[in-house]
């Protein structure tokens, strides 16, 4: 890689900068205090018990999912918008359904883990369980469609069209489970004690793992953004590296 | 961008054009009637054969009928689509400055009006193989449910169909993008048409509300593939 980047300055060639660099020091200190408060310091559950310490993973790796999928419509919006059109929206919205499809796995295993433990089933059909699977299996193809191939301005417009198509597929979605539910199973399972009185230190964990997987998330996107730009640099140099090459070809042909 | 310049009226003509030339396509060709409503009608038999009981298979004859629309829907768009890409047409028709909305309507018509064909059969099948109830009664909402249905899939079949039409892995990709859309015509048309059926003694009454999922649907999906459908062309 290096050698075929030549003619960029080697600053071009990293991902990391003072500031993520400074940003993952943070993050690992905050991942240390995490652990160390959801595992070891704060109290079990009146009525889960231990288990209620997967909550600390599985609530903020789904606030994560969505957050990543909202920025990847906004920056798709910013792609598409002539004024504030620019590759590197589209490799943000990438970056973030990237992460956003990583986290959500994560949630979606830590949740049915959770779930086997506390209700004693893997799976319910909730719509809100049921929406979160769709979008997962959405951003999936999202990326499929991402590594179709093509021109960069083929790709950034081809997926930023598909991701406001799912902006507006996922409320349809959870709309018809919501009814198809309703009418079809009386309780909900996961709807259940959404208004329990949490202890301080519980919210407080829950707190600071919300904030640490969100600055992971901003550490990832940026570093994976980076990386994006320079496979797209690394595509175009390719292009160009093979013209040079013909033309010394035809040069040589020609003596 | 290109598609400025005609107005509505070469909008609609281009969406007739289109469409009579899909359909007369498949009067020639048909691949409808010699591939996609034999294999639907082997689904339905498979169906039989994996649930193995005609009291489970009356019981969820509707959504099995929807289930095996959208496993054609899938082929159809394909078949839609393949007949544009061969000979780079639709570069063409765009190069040649036809209006996307037009095109898009124009296949999704087409499409459309071949769907309805399908459900047809598809219903009669589950009546014949499924003991599935036909009345008249029934049937209003049955062959209403069946065209804003057939609507919604064709404008979500056309929209993704044209996104993935020209691209390598189309056909493996097609399935992934398409199903999860779908999910809500699946659920509507399913107990839109158990309540036309009267499965499991569900009231003709109970079908409409369902109707108007289907409804927001295909008014949804056709307005954001007629939008859309021009920018994902412009390549």
């Amino acid at each position: 890689m290096n050698t075929s980047m030549s003619k960029h300055s080697p600053r071009d060639r990293v991902t990391g900068t003072p500031f993520t660099r400074g940003l993952g020091v943070v993050i690992l200190a905050g991942i240390t205090l995490l652990i160390i408060l959801a595992i070891f310091v704060s109290p079990a559950d009146v009525n889960q018990g231990e288990s209620v310490r997967i909550m600390y993973a599985h609530v903020p790796g789904a606030w994560l999912a969505y957050l990543a999928f909202v920025v990847t419509g906004i920056s798709s919006v910013a792609y598409l918008w002539k004024r504030t059109r620019s590759l590197t929206w589209d490799r943000i919205a990438g970056a973030s359904a990237e992460v956003g499809v990583l986290f959500m796995g994560i949630s979606l295993v830590t949740g049915s883990l959770w779930g086997r433990i506390t209700w004693g089933t893997y799976w319910t059909w909730d719509a809100r369980l049921t929406t979160t699977a769709f979008l997962f299996v959405t951003y999936i193809g999202y990326l499929a469609v991402r590594g179709l191939g093509g021109t960069h301005q083929q790709r950034a417009r081809r997926s930023a069209v598909l991701a406001l198509l799912a902006v507006l597929e996922i409320p349809l979605v959870h709309f018809s489970v919501q009814l198809w539910n309703t009418l079809h199973q009386e309780a909900s399972v996961a709807g259940r004690g959404t208004d329990v009185e949490m202890d301080g230190l519980m919210l407080f964990t829950l707190f600071l793992g919300v904030v640490v997987f969100t600055l992971m998330y901003v550490w990832l996107v940026l570093h994976r953004q980076r990386s994006l730009a320079l496979d797209d640099m690394l595509d175009d140099s390719g292009l160009d590296n093979a013209l040079t090459a013909r033309r010394a070809e035809a040069q040589g042909v020609a003596r | 961008m290109s598609n400025s310049v005609p107005g509505s009226a070469g909008v609609i003509a281009t969406a007739r054009l289109i469409a009579a030339k899909d359909l007369r396509v498949e009067r020639r060709s048909r691949v409808l009637l010699n591939q996609v409503l034999p294999f639907a009608l082997i689904v339905m038999v498979m169906f039989a054969f994996a649930l193995d009981s005609d009291a489970v298979l009356e019981r969820v004859a509707p959504g099995l009928v929807w289930l095996a629309t959208l496993f054609s829907v899938l082929v159809m768009v394909s078949r839609s689509f393949a007949v544009e890409t061969g000979d780079g047409a639709l570069d063409q028709l765009r190069s040649a400055g036809v209006p996307a909305t037009g095109i898009f309507i124009g296949k999704m018509l087409a499409l459309m009006v071949q769907l309805m064909v399908l459900v047809a059969l598809l219903v009669g099948a589950a009546v014949v193989l499924y003991r599935a109830h036909f009345s008249w009664a029934g049937g209003v909402l049955l062959v209403t449910t069946a065209t804003a249905a057939t609507c919604g899939l064709a404008a979500v079949g056309t929209l993704y169909g044209g996104l993935a039409a020209g691209a390598k892995g189309r056909e493996t990709l097609l399935p992934l993008l398409l199903l999860p859309v779908v999910a809500p015509v699946l659920i509507g048309a399913t107990r839109a048409t158990e309540s036309a059926f009267g499965t499991n003694g569900i009231a003709i009454s109970e079908g409409w509300p369902w109707l108007g999922l289907l409804v927001v649907f295909a008014v949804l999906f056709s307005v954001a593939g007629a939008v859309a459908f021009g920018p994902l062309l412009d390549e």
